[in-house]
């Protein structure tokens, strides 16, 4: 077998709460061969992220390695002095963050950033690393090589600022690269590009890699080996096509089996049926930049539709419209065929409780100060008036509709709750009001796949119980298939292309839901290699110049 | 550039509608001060006769509102007034020599005034964001733990006491520094920024700890953020971690502490110019406002006040410039 690079045994991690130390990671071995690529995968609190940062002898503030060891080429990380390890990272370990638009620094040019490694470790030469790194964009294929670097962070977009981090992270050839969910927080499309690159410089270099994800589907294009955990412990590790033909333990099935949910087709909309609410030739800018061009489509009584797009399309500009948050320029919003006014402090309060809305982040979107039952308790008493016993009564009915017991529940707070919880709060938040209309923005995207198919499910079974209306807006295609009826595509504020969903997921395409339908991640290990070749190398390369 | 122009231009006429509002504060207030110049300087041998004599010669007698416009369009045209206690002097010898408007006699107070602040700046700027710069990157050490105490201590000790100690310390036991700052016009450079340097460093004590504390908790504040994890793990040493990953990013407030600290040595400083002798425009003011020479302090208060605005203004478009999404739009 080839020579072992790092190896880490029974590595115990600690994170501190109010005081208490309690254990993150319980006792964890990983051993990494040179130029080998190791996927780290597990849901959001698995401790990954903990994990890869202590392969580089790394701790964040308030987390402390308790046990095990960590050997990197033969030098023990844990016991090596401060000046030590700063010999090795950068230099011999490198990371790339989940994301780059917060870890590349705002006061300074990206080459700048770039040739520091290098100068600091005495590596190259301002100059040669200078040219270094021009060489790398190119090779990453970032736009205009030779200047992109002379921009500031703020000045690139986040699919290209991913790669010049990358770039930076090979600066100095490590023999050892973490990568952190480095794709997360990317597009479909831009996720692509920047797989593609990572996967070739990694190869072109031989580098090792650790590359954490919470995506099954990526982590199959990227890695040889795959390592599962689940809440601090190892459930198994195998080459990344065994795993995924034949997962041995429950935990990795469950994980597999996520994207299994669909609900049935309904039948048609009849035909002259009034939509409940319906947009017509909406325009809508933000001061004078236009974010919405000629916005027309309809959204039936107990439908979902799905509004996709890559982000900066305006589907949240779409939805803020909706709201009355921000008047449109131009055109019309109808409920229940009623035009309504554009701002929504000209709306009544029956119109107000017709729209609600359901947020991406449930953790910022409820006052953290409020208890649970004074948070879902404001629009009962706001929309309906009901005051005391009666209040108390329906808060305690909206609880059990989200399937949270409200005796255990009613006096908690929001810092209380797991995500999932939180938000099926903003979900009960919604339903207060008794609308007919809601607005999901992104509800499942800041959450794991095991808890957004629960939300999933729950806003199907509510809709089919009260008869809701969904306006579904997501960047997740596979959440499209699973709860939508139809789909409007939008991109740089227009409407590419709608219709149900089943005609939807069958060519022929509009070219650029084709370009969206192509690029979500498979669980096959094959699938970027042949879409690459499919497509055309030289194809990427003009995807990523599309969005400049 | 465009748009950080027209900050700039619009931060200016708030500016200046900022100290129109001011002046009229001052004029309110000031004609709010119990008895007047025409009663104070005649005593206890005032005759209403008398006294109204004096308010008609220095217009006392005209409506409040008359002589606002009056002492507004004097301003505006850079007139400040005439000071009444010199006009009184020069009516009673007959001379016209002598500084008798407000400008003159305000202006070399001024300079020495600035002169002071501008010394006491050049030690302390750099020395509080030095010594912020080192408690950060020492955070909770015991030197992080004695520059704080020893700020604190100096922040809150009277101004007077640290002058006196200085004076013992740096005057008496070692005879340094003079403890006279008795400048004057005409002096070299050198001689006068001997004379000034106790009062400046009496002054240096004084405004340290804020701006100190401010560096620090500004940079500690960054020390979360991933640019800063990432500064880390690319294996750069701690010092060029905080001097060149967060400082440039914590300007801003620092800035903002920096210019009310300097605000306040040019207009807060009375104390000190009186236990060191100093001519500046402190004492000036203080004296004026004894003996209700209006014209004297009104155009005290408002060059006070003019520059509190200038160093705040100052202040937001070194903020604005600081930050590189508004110097390099995208």
């Amino acid at each position: 077998m080839t020579e072992t690079l790092l190896k880490m045994r029974g590595v115990k991690l600690e994170g501190r709460s109010d005081e208490v130390w309690t254990p993150i990671i319980n006792g964890v071995d990983l051993t990494l061969a040179k130029g080998e690529v190791l996927g780290l995968i597990g849901e959001s609190g698995a401790g990954k992220s903990t994990l890869g940062l202590a392969a580089m002898g790394y701790t964040r503030d308030g987390v402390r390695i308790s046990g095990g060891s960590v050997e990197f080429d033969g030098i023990d990380l844990l016991t090596a002095s401060a000046a030590v390890k700063r010999g090795l990272l950068g230099k011999r370990i490198a990371y790339v963050a989940q994301s780059a638009a917060a870890s590349f620094n705002p006061a300074h040019k990206l080459i700048d950033q770039h040739v520091e490694g290098p100068v600091q470790h005495h590596v190259m030469s301002r100059a040669e690393s200078m040219a270094d790194g021009i060489e790398l964009y190119a090779k990453l294929r970032l736009p205009d090589p030779e200047s992109i670097g002379f921009r500031y962070p703020h000045q690139v977009s986040g699919g290209q600022l991913q790669r010049a981090m990358t770039a930076m992270a090979m600066s100095c050839r490590p023999d050892l690269i973490i990568f952190d969910e480095p794709t997360t927080a990317l597009d479909v499309t831009t996720q692509i590009e920047v797989l593609a690159a990572i996967r070739d410089i990694v190869e072109q270099f031989n580098t090792a890699a650790i590359y954490i994800t919470h995506d099954l589907a990526v982590v199959a294009q990227m890695a040889d080996r795959i390592k599962v955990l689940l809440r601090g412990d190892e459930v198994e590790t195998a080459d990344t096509r065994t795993m995924l033909a034949a997962p041995t333990q429950e935990y990795t099935k469950s994980l597999w089996a996520v994207r299994s949910f669909q609900r049935p087709v309904k039948p048609s909309v009849s035909t002259g049926a009034v939509p409940v609410v319906s947009l017509q030739k909406v325009d809508a800018a933000y001061g004078k930049v236009p974010v919405l061009h000629d916005i027309s489509f309809d959204m039936h009584e107990g439908r979902t539709v799905a509004v996709v797009g890559e982000s900066g399309s305006g589907k949240s500009t779409a939805a803020r419209c909706i709201t009355g948050l921000l008047p449109p320029s131009d055109g019309q919003i109808l409920l229940d065929g009623q035009v309504l006014p554009p701002d929504y402090r000209k709306r009544s309060k029956d119109q107000l409780r017709q729209v609600q809305m359901i947020y991406q982040m449930a953790d910022t979107a409820l006052n953290p100060r409020m208890s649970i039952g004074q948070i879902i308790a404001r629009p009962v008493h706001f929309y309906l008036g009901l005051t005391g016993s009666a209040k108390r009564k329906r808060v305690h009915q909206l609880l059990e509709q989200i399937e949270l017991e409200p005796s255990e529940y009613y006096n908690r707070l929001p810092s209380e709750l797991s995500g999932g919880q939180k938000q099926r709060i903003g979900i009960a938040r919604a339903l207060a009001a008794e609308p007919k209309f809601i607005i999901c923005d992104e509800v499942t995207s800041a959450l794991d796949q095991l808890v957004a198919e629960g939300i999933l499910r729950l806003l199907a079974k509510l809709q089919d119980d009260l008869k809701l209306t969904y306006m579904f807006i997501t960047h997740d295609l596979a959440t499209v298939r699973a709860i939508a009826d139809e789909v409007v595509v939008m991109k740089d504020g227009h409407v590419v292309e709608q219709g149900p969903k089943d005609t939807m997921f069958k060519p022929p395409h509009d070219p650029y839901t084709e370009l969206l339908l192509s690029s979500v991640p498979e669980m096959d290990p094959d699938w970027l290699t042949n879409l690459l070749a499919e497509r055309g190398v030289d194809n990427i390369g003009d995807a990523a110049l599309d969005k400049m | 550039m465009g748009s950080v122009l027209k900050i700039i231009l619009q931060r200016l006429a708030l500016g200046i509608l900022t100290l129109l509002i001011v002046s009229v504060v001052i004029f309110g207030a000031v004609n709010l001060l119990p008895g007047d110049f025409a009663e104070s300087i005649l005593g206890q041998g005032a005759t209403p006769e008398a006294v109204a004599s004096i308010r008609r010669d220095l217009g006392l007698d005209q409506p409040l509102i008359t002589r606002y416009f009056d002492w507004l369009g004097g301003v505006v045209q850079g007139d400040l007034g005439t000071s009444f206690a010199q006009a009184n002097f020069a009516s009673f010898t007959g001379t016209t020599s002598g500084a008798t408007t407000v400008a003159a006699q305000i202006a070399p107070r001024f300079a020495n005034t600035m002169f002071l602040a501008a010394v006491t700046a050049v030690i302390a700027v750099p020395f509080a964001i030095i010594l912020g710069v080192l408690a950060a990157l020492y955070r909770n050490s015991v030197f992080d733990r004695a520059a704080n105490i020893f700020t604190l201590t100096s922040i809150s000790s009277p101004e007077f006491f640290l002058a006196y100690i200085l004076i013992l310390f740096l005057a008496v036991l070692n005879p340094i520094f003079p403890s006279l700052s008795n400048i004057y016009s005409g002096m070299a450079f050198s001689e006068r920024l001997e004379k000034s340097m106790l009062p400046a460093l009496v002054l240096t004590l004084v405004v340290t700890a804020h701006m100190m504390r401010m560096t620090r908790a500004a940079i500690i504040n960054l020390l979360a953020s991933p640019y800063i994890e990432m500064a880390r793990l690319k294996g750069l040493s701690p010092m060029r971690v905080i001097v060149r990953h967060a400082l440039p990013n914590a300007l801003a407030p620092i800035i903002n502490v920096i210019a009310i600290n300097l605000a306040y040595l040019i207009t807060g400083v009375v104390v000190v110019e009186v236990v060191f002798v100093y001519p500046g425009i402190g004492q000036l003011f203080v004296d004026s406002v004894k003996i209700r020479d209006i014209p004297v302090v009104q155009a005290c208060c408002l060059i006070f006040a003019a520059a509190y605005i200038l160093l705040n203004l100052t202040a937001d478009i070194m903020s604005i410039l600081s930050n590189p999404r508004m110097r390099h739009p995208k």
